[in-house]
């Protein structure tokens, strides 16, 4: 579904990435685990149009990411849940929700969408009129996947959804990307919290100071002895 | 030991001695109007020179047309009124703009107000300045001005009118203009430069360094205050006639900052060179389209309105094409041809 | 200076509540021309120091529909709307989008040329008599009081058009955008929002708001090309006051500041009630500085 070969990205001088190529395969999850400043985020920017890659190629489904303008590419099926959520903080929860829905496609069955959120994530429902910014941080970032979700994507990107939380949050937000991937969402997840995220992907990609030195099945890398050291102080 | 900086120094200040004289060579016969204009372009070089001691730190206020009009005014009033001289009557406005500065100032720098927020309270209250004049309209003449009653044949020490020679007036404001330099250059040189600098760039950190950015904000407010009431004070006893729209109000702030953006914000001749292009430019159009008979015939009345549009023309195409002034945008082509 | 407080004549009579009812109808129209800034401020992050500028522009352009083109009155208002409508996109498109990553000064430095300009324009086209359409409504009495119609239909309009807009902003996509832009700009992207239709699609409505109120205007008062300069402070002031960008703090700003005044206006000279107003300006910003609804930075 996802396809990276050799991207490179930066900041003005500053290079970030350096020739990164990954896949995403439908109905996966994948984690990019690495430590701060590794360019996880980074990665996510240039995949969801934030951030122009300087050089490589980015495809999701054969449709070239890096020719596509930044607001065109959740029409392609991608929706991103940024870094500490990034809900409207003066918006109702619905309100929120409903800009996820911005594009026409997903207008269209705005209702339907709707009643499938609030389904999935009941809080959502009782809290529907409240501001999204007076929220604790679990039921935040329950929001912030709604509405994700709320375009029908394809391809599911989660920017440390852990960042910030409390440790029993933590394991709530994990929960809710268990919750997604049994609904069917392909997740690609770019997580510091280790331990956790191998726990709920198929496949990762180590990410060390903007290069993947190491890939593979999550049950690998968590076995892996060096990983186990630097990241999971093991 | 003297160095090439010294010899031009001396040499500009030699030209600007005898200025008069070379006019007076150049164009006999018309050499007073264009003393009078290099006089204008003097005291508002002045100024914006005061302006640019708040604006070079960020500070982009646009209620300086208050303070001007402060100046103007409670010298002109006091003068005629009371019989003050403007040897006290000037002093006295200076302090009335400085504490109005510092009013408008210490809650806004307390509170971290800047730019565009700033910016509009500071035209508010160059607007309440306006409204104050033109409702005071028994001193202050209203909308229509007022002049300073003149003091015998208007050549006078005691009240400070000098504006029939025109010579004298060159050189009092030639002075004035020089004191404004050195000051620009003394406050670019003390240790408060270095502090609003850093304040400009991230309050936080300046004063997490020990810098009490509130005191030095309203110290450069005064200052910045101070010498724009002076200027306008001068101006009034120069031009022998003040009105709210000459020497006060929006149009006179926004003149200041586009002549100071338009000079160079940061350099110690910016402000000048900056009132040298707009006080040039505005004669030329006010002489060559209302001069012109053709123009008379094209649009009759309506021709007198034409420069004003084409200098909002030409402040619109400058703000978008030159942002960083004639001097900066001069100094970023002069830097790429030299290459990396 | 004595005179000054002789001419005080403020007893709490008819006259008093008819200045605070009056007050009450001029809020009306000064919350509709606040809207219209704080939306474009609160979208864009821009400050159109030329908008009553812009209002002027629609009033000429009414007044010349209907004394010219023989245009009949709602006809010629239909198209000053649109006119001005087009004419902030056109602003936008032209002189703000080039200058928004400059600092926050040239920005309102080149709106400010733009105010020139159209000063300038309309003495050119129009000359600098006082022109007005000669609408007389008349007024209706209660009691001792009296109110002018013009006031009264100025007023039911306004709020009229302040309701559209509200529920425009809560009910649709683009409002509900239009709200969202001014919380997170950068995220919008992700939303699949353009932000530059965002940005045209907000100035032409907060054209429209100015061409509306140009339409109100006609009806009261007499159009001349620096008529901008009467209100465009104030308006400026308004916003500031009720903190800038806020559109229910506009609101309540210009309920304030409208009771200033006309009852100021009433008990002195009219000039005074204006400075009373902005002498409470400056009292508030005093005391805080973002104003009653702005945040705190």
């Amino acid at each position: 579904m996802l396809d990276l070969k050799n991207i490179d990205a930066g900041y003005g001088a500053f290079q970030a990435l350096f020739g990164i190529s990954m896949q995403v395969n439908a109905g996966e999850a994948v984690a990019v685990i690495g430590a701060n400043g590794a360019g996880k985020t980074t990665l996510m920017r240039v995949i969801s149009g934030m951030l122009p890659a300087s050089s490589g190629t980015m495809t999701m489904e054969g449709a070239d990411l890096r020719t596509t303008p930044p607001h065109k590419i959740i029409e392609l099926g991608i929706a991103h849940v940024p870094e500490s959520r990034r809900l409207f903080p003066r918006l109702s929860v619905e309100d929120n929700l409903r800009l996820g829905a911005f594009i026409p496609s997903a207008r269209a069955h705005f209702a339907e969408r709707l009643d499938y959120v609030y389904g999935l994530f009941p809080r959502l429902k009782e809290r529907r009129s409240q501001l999204a910014g007076t929220m604790s941080g679990g039921e935040q970032q329950m929001c912030a996947i709604g509405r994700a979700l709320m375009s029908k994507p394809k391809l599911v990107l989660l920017d440390e959804p852990s960042m910030g939380l409390a440790p029993v949050i933590v394991q709530q937000v994990f929960e809710l990307v268990r919750r997604i991937r049994s609904e069917g969402y392909t997740v690609l997840i770019v997580e510091q919290n280790v331990s956790q995220v191998l726990k709920v992907a198929d496949r990762a990609y180590l990410l060390e100071v903007g290069r993947i030195v190491q890939s593979g099945s999550a049950a690998q890398l968590a076995a892996s002895d060096d990983i186990r050291k630097a990241y999971m102080g093991i | 030991m003297i160095t090439q900086k010294h010899i031009s120094w001396a040499i500009g200040l030699a030209v600007l001695l005898v200025l008069p004289l070379i006019i007076k060579q150049i164009f006999p016969g018309t050499d007073r109007y264009y003393l009078h204009l290099v006089i204008q372009i003097l005291i508002w070089a002045f100024i914006y020179t005061g302006w640019s001691m708040m604006g070079r730190f960020g500070l982009t206020s646009l209620g300086h047309g208050a303070f001007t009009g402060i100046g103007a005014y409670v010298t002109v009033m006091l003068w005629n009124f009371a019989g003050i001289t403007p040897w006290i009557g000037i002093p006295v406005a200076m302090l009335v703009a400085t504490i109005a500065g510092v009013l408008v100032g210490y809650p806004c720098f307390r509170m971290r107000i800047t730019g565009h927020y700033f910016a509009l309270l500071t035209l508010a209250f160059t607007e309440f300045v306006r409204l104050c004049i033109v409702g005071l309209r028994d001193w202050t003449g209203g909308s229509l001005g007022t002049q300073p009653a003149r003091y015998g044949d208007g050549l006078s020490l005691y009240a400070m009118q000098f504006e029939p020679n025109r010579v004298l007036a060159y050189y009092i404001v030639l002075a004035i203009w020089l004191v404004g330099l050195i000051i620009w250059v003394k406050v670019d040189r003390s240790m408060d430069r270095y502090a609003l600098d850093a304040a400009s760039q991230d309050e936080d950190a300046a004063a997490s360094v020990g810098i009490n950015v509130t005191r030095e904000k309203l110290k450069i407010t005064a200052l910045s205050s101070a010498m724009c009431a002076f200027g306008g004070a001068i101006y009034g006893q120069y031009q022998m006639y003040i009105g709210p729209d000459t020497i006060a109000g929006l149009g006179v702030s926004l003149n200041i900052v586009f002549a100071v953006i338009a000079g160079g914000i940061w350099s110690l001749f910016g402000p000048t060179f900056g009132a040298v292009f707009t006080q040039v430019l505005a004669e030329t159009l006010r002489v060559g389209l209302r001069g012109s008979e053709t123009l008379s015939k094209l649009l009759g009345q309506s021709a007198l309105a034409l420069d004003t549009f084409i200098y909002g023309l030409l402040l619109v195409l400058f703000i978008i094409y030159m942002p960083k002034g004639v001097v900066g945008t001069l100094a970023e082509r002069w830097k790429r041809k030299a290459g990396p | 200076m004595f005179g000054f407080f002789s001419s005080l004549d403020c007893s709490l009579d008819v006259f008093f509540v008819e200045a605070l009812l009056n007050g009450v109808l001029l809020a009306g129209l000064l919350a509709l021309l606040a809207l219209g800034l704080n939306l474009i401020f609160g979208v864009i992050d821009v400050v159109w120091i030329c908008y009553a500028e812009l209002v002027m522009v629609g009033m000429y352009a009414i007044f010349y529909f209907v004394q010219v083109l023989g245009l009949p009155l709602p006809l010629a208002f239909l198209m000053g709307i649109g006119l001005v409508a087009c004419a902030g996109t056109i602003l936008h498109y032209v002189v703000i989008r080039p200058v928004l990553d400059q600092p926050p000064i040239n920005q309102l430095l080149v709106t400010g040329g733009v105010l020139f300009l159209l000063q300038a324009a309309a003495t050119m086209a129009f000359g600098i008599e006082f022109r007005n359409l000669g609408i007389r409504l008349g007024s209706v009495n209660f009691g001792d009081m009296s109110f002018a119609w013009s006031r009264i239909i100025t007023f039911a309009v306004a709020l009229g058009a302040m309701i559209l807009l509200w529920q425009f902003l809560t009910r649709t996509y683009i409002g509900t955008a239009i709200r969202a832009i001014s919380q997170d700009r950068q995220i919008m992207p992700l939303m699949g929002v353009d932000q530059k239709k965002i940005y045209l699609a907000t100035s032409a409505i907060g054209g429209g708001l100015a061409g509306l109120a140009a339409c109100l205007m006609v009806l009261q008062y007499d159009i001349y090309p620096q008529i901008g300069l009467q209100f465009g402070p104030l308006v400026f002031m308004i916003c500031v006051l009720g903190g800038l960008g806020n559109m229910v703090g506009g609101f309540v700003a210009a309920f304030i500041i409208a009771q200033f005044i006309t009852i100021g206006g009433s008990c002195v000279a009219t000039e005074w009630g204006y400075a009373i107003a902005f002498l409470f300006f400056m009292l508030v910003i005093f005391v805080r500085p973002q104003g009653l609804f702005g945040a705190k930075s």
